[in-house]
């Protein structure tokens, strides 16, 4: 299963891993619209980013999220229908939800953000 | 299934959905296959919002004042509402049926889940209307793909709502993936055989590979069904989506149904655990307060109640499932037995997937009739949606026909061989397949229902009426739903100074008014038979399911508000209010939200009183239903009932048992009275229970021809003295 580690002690806040991924994926640099999301925290930075855990698979009212051949776990946009259920129910509030997208959104494990970190907070993994 | 008979076609221009309406709706002739597109009026929209509202407005515009429900002038009317289909938020799909009753004879309304009214609307309509009545039947299909109503002739010869059902769902998809996008409405030959018909909504489960059934059960709206010759009337749309209903705001929606999700999660478990186990949550609570209806109401507990314990029902039940009849629905409260082997009938031996049973059916087609045997109110369930009867009517009524075996005015002779005394189980059971066959004299008395059944008893078996009129649990010609009201002063309003009869879609106010004694004046009373009728009412307008409202709470909704204010759940009737805005556009506040409820109240009485109905005379109660009737009832409750007495200030010293009861009778028939008049006076309707001019002005529902309803039958001595 691939799926991305993280090491927030070592995370400097710099927030590079979502102006990367929401410029890879939605084609802009918005942190909102990013899949990884880095914020204070009391002992310096959290960063809440999908552990492919799967379980948003079980409440998916039209099947549209499944888990692929390297186990991550994807939604097939043409079949939701923005219902909101996997974000609602996600262990980890990883199922991100924002007013410009009609549908949820969530890290894939492609590890670009991993590539970009300065501090080695991110690795993508492969168990 | 082999190509069907095209009888007649029609197409109709796309039109895309604004703010929560299509802005039109579709008139179905059956009989002479004619189809008409009619535009919804921005007064319609205002006055009558949708759903339930739009049903009865169609409805009033199609009938005449002599309209029977059996007269091809009736109509179905199903209309979802602006905020049907809406994805973000639970409960938001359903549908209201609208017609003329067979049972009560005047207008009823029964809302379903399954995917019907948003797929209806999303193919452009905000309403379906259907009247006429065809010569053979036929199969209704709203094509929202192609733009086109199509009529087929049926095929089948089994008109059973499973057979119909599985078979349309194949028969109009593309692909196992397509069937979600088609909504089948069926019902069976029991909604022919009895006046209890109810409509099964579809919708297709991609995990259980089998379409799902959810009721519009209540008031014999598949009676009317069968009654036009219909099969089943079949919708399909592809591509729904986030914005299908193209509303003003959809952060609000997505912000609002994000929040109830995550409530529901947290809270769930701890408070109804309506996601492990459904509305059977109630078993027990029932029963401990006294409230479960056993043997015809003449209990409310039994040592047996243990044996449909929701416990039982979640093992039963397949977890894990997202049980939602519409999408986003994380409540999840849509059950399932899966791989039930029928026991009986016609599909012995066929494991079958089987909705529910929801509480009302563990009561009805349980205690009420003195089974605590699961598995065959699982297998009575299913039978009933098969054949497409409803399962409230038919459990109040069978505990009905039970009683009136026991007391000697049945025997077997009548029964044609059943013994049908309270737990007879395989004798019940036979009964339900007569009903779903046809061919038996005395089933088909029993599914007239209780109303009338009372006149045939009386009137070819010598039974005495003015017994069965204490014991027959009706009211308005239909049988009441199942919780035990005889101690909550409030409740009997709540059930029987109704719209329609006796179902509790209006308000549930026993623990309000008697466990937690927060309604101890009339006044108190009235004012929560106005609020909770009109705030419920709103769901059926709009098209939403009341049981997200207070069937999960905010963690601090009893630490915020107090009383009647907490059983309000403030937190989400705001809720209800920015999703309206949200879709509509509109600029509503929780007040005006009532006065959209009030609106359509008041209009649904005057249509009452226009059908002949809808006066004082109709909100009649059985002796049943406020206390008990036969000593047995009292000696179960001696302690209670003499403090009641006393309670009342009436001395009990030297009194028999039948003398006690006839003193608690006398009595709680004062208080009814005076529980009438208060209610009458809150809802701004004179003695006689009629809505004066006044208020229809107050409400801008001053139409001529509701006003000219009102006129005729208001008298100057039903004035309320100044």
């Amino acid at each position: 299963m691939k799926w991305l580690a993280t090491y927030p002690e070592r995370c400097v806040g710099c927030e590079s891993c979502m102006l990367t991924c929401s410029k890879t994926w939605f084609k802009e640099e918005d942190k909102e619209l990013s899949r990884i999301q880095v914020s204070s925290s009391e002992s310096g930075y959290a960063i809440n980013v999908c552990n492919q855990c799967g379980k948003c698979i079980d409440y998916c009212p039209t099947l549209a999220i499944k888990r692929d051949n390297s186990g991550v776990v994807r939604i097939d946009e043409s079949k939701c229908v923005g219902c909101l259920m996997c974000a609602g129910f996600c262990p980890t509030e990883s199922m991100f939800v924002v007013e410009k997208r009609e549908k949820p959104f969530k890290c894939i494990a492609c590890g670009i953000c991993s590539k970009e970190c300065p501090s080695e907070a991110l690795e993508l993994k492969q168990d | 299934m082999e190509k069907m008979k095209l009888l007649a076609e029609w197409k109709y221009e796309p039109k895309k959905i604004e703010r929560g309406y299509a802005g039109r709706t579709l008139y179905v002739n059956i009989g002479d296959r004619s189809f008409k597109e009619k535009p919804v009026t921005e007064d319609m929209k205002e006055k009558f919002v949708g759903g339930r509202g739009f049903g009865l407005k169609l409805l009033w515009d199609a009938v005449k004042d002599t309209t029977k429900w059996n007269d091809p002038e009736n109509e179905l009317v199903i209309s979802g509402g602006p905020l049907c289909g809406i994805t973000q938020y639970p409960g938001s799909g359903k549908c209201y049926t609208v017609f003329i009753s067979p049972l009560t004879e005047q207008t009823y309304d029964s809302n379903a889940g399954g995917y019907f009214g948003p797929l209806l609307k999303f193919s452009g309509w905000d309403a379906l209307e259907v009247q006429g009545k065809s010569d053979r039947d036929v199969i209704l299909f709203i094509d929202g793909d192609n733009y086109k109503v199509e009529v087929y002739e049926s095929p089948f010869e089994d008109i059973n709502a499973v057979t119909i059902t599985e078979a349309l769902h194949e028969y109009f998809a593309d692909s196992e993936e397509d069937k979600r996008n088609i909504s089948v409405a069926s019902t069976g030959k029991g909604a022919e055989t009895t006046n209890w018909g109810c409509l099964n909504m579809s919708f297709y489960d991609l995990r259980r590979k089998t379409p799902r059934l959810k009721q519009a059960g209540r008031g014999g709206g598949g009676t009317v069904f069968r009654d036009k010759k219909l099969a089943a009337i079949v919708v399909r749309k592809r591509g729904v989506g986030p914005v299908s209903n193209n509303p003003a705001d959809i952060s609000v929606l997505q912000r609002t149904g994000l929040k109830l999700h995550k409530e529901i999660r947290d809270l769930d478990d701890q408070q109804n655990k309506m996601r492990k186990v459904g509305t059977p949550h109630l078993n027990e609570i029932m029963n401990e307060y006294h409230l479960l209806p056993v043997r015809n109401y003449k209990f409310g507990q039994h040592p047996e109640a243990s044996k449909i314990h929701s416990k039982i029902f979640e093992k039963l039940f397949t977890q894990g499932i997202p049980d939602g009849c519409w999408y986003g629905c994380s409540m999840a409260c849509a059950k399932a037995v899966d791989g039930f082997e029928l026991k009986t009938g016609p599909l012995k031996g066929k494991k079958v997937t089987v909705d529910g049973p929801e509480y009302e059916t563990c009561a009805g087609l349980g205690s009420n009739i003195g089974i605590f045997d699961p598995e065959w109110i699982i297998e009575a369930n299913f039978y009933a949606d098969h054949y497409g009867i409803d399962t409230i009517s038919l459990g109040t009524g069978l505990a009905f026909v039970c009683e009136c075996y026991e007391l000697g005015f049945l025997n077997k002779d009548i029964t044609n061989g059943l013994e049908l005394k309270f737990g007879s189980k395989d004798d019940l059971m036979e009964l339900i397949h007569r009903m779903g066959r046809g061919d038996d004299k005395f089933a088909r008395i029993v599914g007239l229902g209780i109303h009338k059944m009372k006149k045939v008893f009386a009137e070819k078996y010598g039974a005495p009426f003015d017994v069965m009129e204490k014991i027959g649990m009706e009211g308005q010609g239909i049988e009441v739903s199942e919780y035990v009201p005889k101690e909550s002063v409030a409740q009997w309003g709540g059930y029987f100074l109704t719209l329609k009869g006796p179902q509790h879609d209006e308000a549930w106010l026993i623990f309000m008014d008697r466990v937690n004694k927060q309604l101890p004046t009339f006044e108190d009373k009235a004012e929560a038979l106005h609020y909770f009728p009109n705030f419920r009412l709103w769901f059926s307008l709009v098209g939403l399911c009341k049981l997200p409202w207070n069937d999960i709470e905010p963690a601090d909704n009893v630490i915020k508000y107090k009383g009647i204010e907490a059983a309000k759940v403030p937190e989400h009737v705001q809720n209800y209010v920015d999703l309206f805005n949200a879709v509509t556009g509109k600029n509503i506040t929780k007040e005006e939200l009532i006065v959209q409820s009030e609106r359509v109240y008041n209009f649904q009485r005057v249509f009452q009183l226009r059908l002949g109905k809808g006066t004082r005379r109709d909100h009649n109660i059985p002796l049943r239903a406020i206390g008990p009737v036969f000593p047995e009832e009292w000696e179960a409750r001696a302690e209670y009932y003499d403090n009641e007495l006393k309670a009342a200030g009436i001395d009990s010293q030297g009194l028999t048992t039948e003398e006690k009861i006839r003193k608690l009778q006398e009595y709680r028939l004062s208080q009814w009275e005076q529980l009438v008049d208060a209610v009458y006076k809150r809802r701004g309707w004179n003695k006689n229970g009629i809505p004066t001019v006044e208020t229809l002005k107050r409400l801008g529902i001053d139409y001529p021809d509701v006003v000219e309803v009102v006129r005729k039958h208001s008298k100057p001595e039903d004035n309320w003295e100044e």
